[in-house]
C-alpha cells in the first residue's frame, strides 16, 4: 500500500486575447485521499481545472503534484504528458471508445507491462465489481445510460490510477441510479485511498459523495472545507 | 479486345494508390490534427488538382521532374532512368488526381472523431502513437478507406496528366484511358468498347461501394 499522498494544484490561467469566452483561473486546492467535490455554477473554472490537472489544457503558470511526484511545474520547468501522470479522468460524456467492447475499454487503461491475459481478467473483475460483467464482450451503442456509467467507472478504476479527476460523471441519469453510483465510487476511492475530485453543480450528489468541498466562482475560491458544513449556505441545483 | 492497356491501367492504379494513400493519409493526418502557418495554403495547393486543367497540372508536373530539374536529375543519376515518358512517370501522374481525394477524405474522417476520445485514450495512459493507431485511426478508417477507394477510381482513368509526362507509348505507358483515346480516332471503336465498358463498371462499383462505407460512418455515430 502506498503512503497515502494528497494532490496540491496551484493554477493560473487566463484565456488567450481575443478568446470568444474570457476567463481566468486563479486557485489553489489540495485534495488529500478521499473526494473532494468541486462544485460552482457553470462558468466558474471546474472542468478547466481538472483538465488542467490531468494535463489536457495547460495552464499559464502553476504547479501539480501528487505529494512529492510532481507532474506540472512552470518555476522547474516540469510539464509530464498527460499518459504519463497515472490518473483517470471519467469524462461527462464518459467517451467509451465505440469500437471496441466493454472489456477492451476497460483493458485499454491497464498497466501495458502486464500480459494480455492478465489485463483481461483484471478488466473482467472490474465489470463484475462494477456489476456490468454480463456486458464484457458488448459494443457501448447498446449500453443504457447507468450501464456506460458503470462501465466507464470500471475502465478508470481498473487502471489502480493514483488520482481520479470526475467530471459530472453521473449528469445523464436519474435520481435513483445517481444515488447508487456515487455510494460505488466512494467506497472505492477509499478502497484505494488515493485523491479523487468530482465536478459537480448538484448538491445532493456533493452530500453523498464529498468528504470536503472547494465552491469555484469566476475562477477563484469561494469556500472550501466540510461538505456538511459548507452546503447549507451554498446555492446549487438541488436534485 | 485489348487486355494489356487495361492491365498496364491496374497496375499503374494500384502503385499510384500505394503512395497516394501513405502520403495522402499522413498529410489529411498533419491538416486535421495539427495547428502550423500556412496550414490553410496547404490544403488549397494539394486541392489545386481537382480543379487545373490537366495540361497545366502536367505542365507543373514536366518542370518539377523533367530531365533538367532537380528531381528529375537526382531520380535519373540514381535509377539510371528518367521519370518522363515512362511508366514510373505514368504512376506519378495517376497518383497527383488521386492524392487531394485522399487527404480531403482522411482530413474530413480523421477531424470527425470526437477529439474526447483521444483525450480518454490518453488519460488512460496511451502516448500520442497510440492514441492515433487504437483510437483516432480506427474510428476514422471508413471515410479513409473510401477515400483510397476513390482515389483508386481516378488513377485509374487519368488521362491529360499521363498524356503530358508519360506520353502514350503503347505496352509502356498507355494505359486504358490513353489506348480509348487512340482507338477511337482511328476508327477503332470496336477496340475501344471492351475498355469503356470495364472502366465504366469499375467506376460505378466502386462509387457504390463507398457510398455504403459513408452510410455505414452515420450508423456507426
Amino acid at each position: 500500500m502506498p503512503a497515502e499522498r494528497a494532490l496540491e494544484v496551484e493554477l493560473t490561467m487566463r484565456a488567450a486575447p481575443g478568446a470568444e469566452h474570457p476567463f481566468s483561473l486563479e486557485l489553489t486546492i489540495a485534495a488529500p485521499p478521499g473526494v473532494t467535490i468541486l462544485f460552482g455554477p457553470s462558468g466558474s473554472g471546474k472542468s478547466t481545472t481538472l483538465a488542467a490537472i490531468a494535463g489536457l489544457v495547460r495552464p499559464d503558470a502553476g504547479r501539480v503534484a501528487l505529494g512529492d511526484d510532481v507532474w506540472f511545474d512552470t518555476k522547474r520547468g516540469v510539464d509530464r504528458p498527460v499518459h504519463e501522470r497515472g490518473l483517470a479522468f471519467v469524462f461527462q460524456s464518459l467517451a467509451l471508445f465505440p469500437h471496441m467492447s466493454a472489456a477492451d475499454n476497460v483493458a485499454y487503461g491497464i498497466d501495458r507491462a502486464l500480459s494480455a491475459d492478465e489485463r483481461r481478467r483484471r478488466a473482467l473483475a472490474m465489470l463484475e465489481r462494477m456489476r456490468v460483467a454480463h456486458l464484457a464482450s458488448r459494443r457501448p451503442r447498446t449500453f443504457s445510460g447507468g450501464e456506460a456509467q458503470r462501465v466507464a467507472l470500471a475502465r478508470a478504476f481498473a487502471r489502480s490510477p493514483k488520482v481520479v479527476l470526475l467530471d459530472e460523471p453521473f449528469s445523464a441519469l436519474d435520481r435513483e441510479l445517481r444515488h447508487e453510483l456515487c455510494a460505488d465510487v466512494k467506497a472505492t476511492v477509499a478502497e484505494l485511498g488515493i485523491p479523487a475530485i468530482m465536478v459537480t453543480h448538484h448538491r445532493n450528489e456533493a452530500k453523498t459523495m464529498g468528504d470536503r468541498i472547494i465552491v469555484l466562482r469566476d475562477g477563484r475560491v469561494a469556500a472550501r472545507g466540510d461538505v456538511r458544513e459548507h452546503l447549507p449556505s451554498i446555492a446549487g441545483e438541488e436534485t | 479486345m485489348e487486355w494489356h492497356p487495361l492491365l498496364l491501367s491496374l497496375q499503374v492504379a494500384s502503385m499510384a494508390t500505394v503512395i497516394t494513400a501513405l502520403f495522402g493519409v499522413a498529410t489529411g493526418w498533419l491538416l486535421a490534427v495539427k495547428r502550423f502557418p500556412g496550414r490553410e495554403l496547404l490544403d488549397v495547393i494539394i486541392t489545386a488538382p481537382m480543379v487545373l486543367p490537366p495540361t497545366v497540372l502536367g505542365y507543373y508536373v514536366l518542370v518539377a521532374v523533367g530531365r533538367r530539374s532537380a528531381i528529375g536529375g537526382l531520380f535519373e543519376s540514381l535509377t539510371g532512368s528518367s521519370l518522363v515518358f515512362t511508366r514510373t512517370g505514368a504512376v506519378l501522374a495517376a497518383s497527383i488526381g488521386a492524392f487531394p481525394l485522399v487527404v480531403k477524405s482522411a482530413r474530413a474522417a480523421l477531424e470527425a472523431v470526437d477529439p474526447t476520445l483521444v483525450a480518454a485514450a490518453r488519460t488512460l495512459g496511451a502516448g500520442p502513437m497510440r492514441a492515433f493507431f487504437t483510437v483516432r485511426l480506427p474510428l476514422a478508417a471508413g471515410g479513409i478507406i473510401a477515400g483510397i477507394m476513390l482515389g483508386f477510381a481516378r488513377s485509374l482513368g487519368d488521362f491529360g496528366v499521363t498524356l503530358m509526362i508519360a506520353g502514350d507509348i503503347p505496352g509502356e505507358t498507355q494505359t486504358a484511358s490513353l489506348a480509348i483515346y487512340d482507338a477511337i480516332q482511328a476508327n477503332r471503336e470496336r477496340e475501344a468498347i471492351g475498355m469503356i465498358a470495364v472502366l465504366s463498371v469499375t467506376a460505378i462499383a466502386i462509387l457504390y461501394v463507398v457510398n455504403k462505407l459513408s452510410a455505414g460512418d452515420k450508423h456507426a455515430r
